[in-house]
């Protein structure tokens, strides 16, 4: 029986000028998994801004139960009964996971908490969900899944019976995902309604029951998953068909432009040796916390190697795209063209004086090269979504011409189509002759793209593949405790 | 895995530290000079310290919240001035007119710079050093320069703080009250309880339905009432009203929070640990003068405890990074 918990009902919404949603209706039954899927930009993150309080729509209708509903802030959704569990895992990390799973609800007489009965009741939820951690912890202590956990926690400590997971796998490793589908599962099969919000297709076809697509703000289509292929959902997303995702290009191994022996670096990664030639893709798989990220801080140089010998080809630069865009990468209030311009000072700005027109100019070629959407050269780039802001991030280290590019995963969290254009810049890098070494936890990612793949596990080299033995059964069998 | 339990919280870990720095500073302090823990002594240590005591508590609220107010020795100040004049054109009114004007009073200058920080969104530094000088401006304009003396002060308003209660001060008496509210309350309040969730993350807050921007509003609120009733007891226990009373002294309050472990980031502190900042700079304060060296090393000492409590803090946030995976 499917039944509807939550019908939204050409739901619109504008902000200033720009239509954010327009005639979208989505409708999530109890006892099954709805995934959204969309682009960065078709409004699935204003719709969950509109389920959780914080926006109102501007016309259309939401009906809960039955009853149409008007959900004026986030107390009015926690007492409807809708949990959210963001992307960016909200925690209090300066509260114990109890207090966190109660803030501004927690059980009081007369303004005063009885804190007693909140960790009581708050490690009964956490035992039902067989989390792993206390309940008297600072939330801080937890890890980025485990706090995904105490969100879900915290949902069901109000009794929701919908429930909302915006993108919760994008920074989970394999069986952190496989614990959180175990849940989410067990959710589903208790009547709630599940809304899951995923780019990445082999969840949805894992996990969900129905499919809802968004474009551009209104929703172009729904059904089941049974009746439905990978490459209709991407079409009907992106309303057009896209190129291949992972255009490698052939290429020659050119000469050696790094050379990594041995390198170590107490309590993160020890004992790894590689060489990397001009031409090259070297993808670099393992699960989160395999040391990957700290190996290329360590090769650019942000931190100090304890033991070992990396050798550069002589006039060989590096560049490194790193793995936060919104605070490693870019300046998130500066232009589009301050950021280009941050790592090319020396040549735009040769005795000091910064001139825009060059960074202008600068910042137009690498918007034409790289596709980036943008009003111009002067937008800010938190202004732009999550792909475009990871393309001006990769625009300033490729205006200095680099030989050796590290991507630390370069396309998590944007959409197809950004994805692409990701894919292609970077085989074109390596058709040049420049030398990559891509850290992926994307699977298909690291198969299309390399030439060869190097696997980590706890800050070890497990495993060194020719593109020809790479499998996905070989990379994941060295890359998991197996 | 399960992560073990830990048997006291990082609070209560670094409240026991620094009460176990102080009651060694205290110790030190008495060997060398044993008339120091003399009951007497104390008692006067106490009531030095008692209105830096209320003062940082209020304050402690505001940094809780994400906030700052530098303007709280400047309301203290203007909040005096008020009780003062006050009291010179109705002599005969008594102290309970006196204290209900300058909670208002300075209930309303802090609520002043909460809806600034609130309702326009100002950053918190700049909102109150602009107050702070506002305020001190309009006693001037109360006052026109004017000193109120002694002799133009009733013997009920000098005598209240001074009274005597089983050897301490009502000053004393109504420090440790405040003190005793504050430890009750920021941990089993509801609002309170909130105000640390803003503070921690004023975004997660604003999804769980908090408004952080009202719990900085509240904070300044009541930060500016302790202010300025801790005017009319400035005034009255020093027995002088001028434009200048407690002119710097908000850095001395900001101190005292650092020292008793109040994150400036926000979120993080306790009623305990800032009481016990304060009597940590009281000690220091009333010992100088014993050891025979200038109140200049008062601030020095001040000063490296502060560095060296933020850098304790910044190693413990060291060791909290585990990059590899955990065994399981």
């Amino acid at each position: 029986m499917h039944s509807s918990l939550l019908t939204l009902t050409d739901i619109r919404k504008s902000f200033g000028g720009v239509r954010a949603l327009d005639r979208a209706s989505l409708d999530l039954p109890r006892g099954a998994v709805t995934a959204l899927i969309g682009e960065n930009g078709a409004g699935k993150s204003t719709l969950v801004k509109i389920l959780s309080g914080i926006y109102q729509p501007d016309a259309g209708e939401i009906c809960f139960d039955g009853q149409a509903v008007l959900i004026s802030n986030p107390q009015a959704a926690r007492v409807l009964g809708i949990g959210v569990v963001h992307q960016e895992c909200l925690a209090f990390d300066n509260l114990s996971v109890a207090e966190n799973l109660f803030v501004n609800a927690q059980p009081a007489t007369r303004g005063f908490v009885n804190w007693r009965v909140l960790r009581m009741q708050a490690k009964a939820v956490l035992r039902d969900l067989d989390a792993d951690f206390d309940a008297d912890l600072p939330a801080g202590r937890l890890s980025i899944a485990q706090k995904h956990v105490m969100q879900i926690a915290r949902a069901l400590t109000h009794e929701s019976r919908v429930l909302i997971f915006d993108e919760p796998t994008a920074s989970l490793s394999q069986r952190e995902c496989a614990e959180l589908f175990r849940i989410m599962r067990a959710l589903r099969d208790a009547g709630c309604a599940l809304l899951f919000i995923s780019h990445k297709f082999d969840e949805i076809f894992e996990l969900a029951n129905r499919y809802a697509v968004f474009r551009d703000g209104v929703s172009v289509s729904a059904g089941r998953v049974s009746e439905v292929t990978n490459d209709e959902l991407i079409s009907l997303m992106v309303g057009r068909p896209v190129g291949q995702l992972f255009p490698k290009l052939a290429t020659e191994p050119g000469v050696e432009l790094l050379r990594v022996e041995t390198l170590s670096r107490a309590g993160e990664f020890e004992d790894v040796s590689f060489t990397l030639r001009g031409g090259e893709i070297l993808g670099v798989y393992g699960l989160v916390g395999a040391g990957r990220t700290e190996l290329a801080q360590v090769l650019f140089g942000i931190n100090a190697a304890d033991s070992g010998v990396v050798t550069v080809a002589a006039g060989a630069e590096l560049a490194l795209v790193p793995e936060d865009r919104q605070v490693q990468g870019a300046v998130l209030p500066f232009s589009l063209a301050a950021n280009i311009a941050l790592p090319n000072l020396a040549t735009l700005a040769p005795r000091g004086w910064c001139s825009a027109a060059r960074e202008s100019q600068l910042a137009r070629q690498w918007i034409d090269r790289l596709g980036i959407k943008a009003q111009g050269p002067d937008q800010p780039v938190h202004h732009l979504s999550g792909g475009n802001q990871q393309k001006v991030v990769i625009a300033k280290w490729l205006a200095r011409n680099p030989r050796v590019l590290i991507l630390d995963e370069p396309t998590k969290g944007i959409d197809v189509g950004a994805k692409a254009a990701v894919h292609a810049v970077t085989s074109e890098f390596a058709r040049a002759g420049g030398a990559v070494l891509m850290i992926s936890s994307d699977l298909p990612e690291i198969l299309g793209m390399s030439d060869r793949v190097l696997v980590m596990r706890r800050g070890r080299v497990r495993g060194h593949f020719t593109r020809a033995q790479a499998t996905s059964e070989n990379l994941l069998r060295a890359a998991s405790d197996a | 895995m399960s992560a073990p339990r830990p048997r006291i919280s990082d609070n209560t870990r670094r409240d026991l530290g620094l009460a176990a720095l102080t009651a060694a500073l205290f110790l030190a302090v008495t060997i060398a000079f044993p008339g120091f823990a003399a009951p007497r002594n104390l008692a006067g240590l106490l009531d030095d310290t008692a209105i830096l005591i209320m003062l940082a508590l209020g304050q402690m609220l505001v940094i809780l919240g994400r906030g700052i107010d530098l303007s709280i020795a400047a309301n203290l100040a203007l909040c005096g001035m008020l009780a003062a004049l006050f009291n010179r054109a109705f002599p005969e009114a008594g102290v309970a007119p006196v204290f209900a004007l300058t909670l208002i009073a300075g209930g309303l200058l802090g609520a002043c710079n909460g809806l600034l920080v609130w309702k326009l969104r100002l950053p918190p530094i700049v909102v109150t050093l602009g107050t702070m000088s506002i305020y001190r401006g309009a006693i001037y304009l109360l006052s026109k320069g004017a000193w109120v003396n002694e002799n133009e002060m009733s013997r009920d308003f000098l005598a209240f703080p001074r009274g005597q209660f089983l050897g301490l001060s009502m000053l004393s008496w109504l420090s440790l009250a405040v003190a005793a509210t504050f430890m009750v309350a920021l941990q089993r309040m509801r609002a309170a309880r909130d105000l640390y969730a803003a503070g921690g993350n004023p975004e997660a807050a604003n999804y769980s339905g908090i408004d952080p921007g009202r719990m900085q509003f509240i904070a300044y609120t009541v930060c500016g009432a302790i202010a300025g009733v801790c005017g009319y007891l400035w005034v009255a226990r020093f027995a002088v009203a001028y434009t200048d009373i407690a002119l710097g002294f908000e850095l001395s309050v900001i101190a005292a929070c650092l020292i008793g472990g109040v994150a400036i980031a926000g979120g993080i502190g306790s009623a305990a640990g800032v009481v016990l900042g304060c009597l940590f700079i009281g000690i220091i304060r009333s010992s100088l003068p014993l050891v025979g060296i200038s109140a200049f090393w008062q601030m020095f000492i001040n000063g490296a405890v502060i560095l060296v409590a933020v850098l304790l803090s910044a190693r413990q946030r060291v060791f909290k990074r585990t990059i590899l995976e955990a065994r399981t």
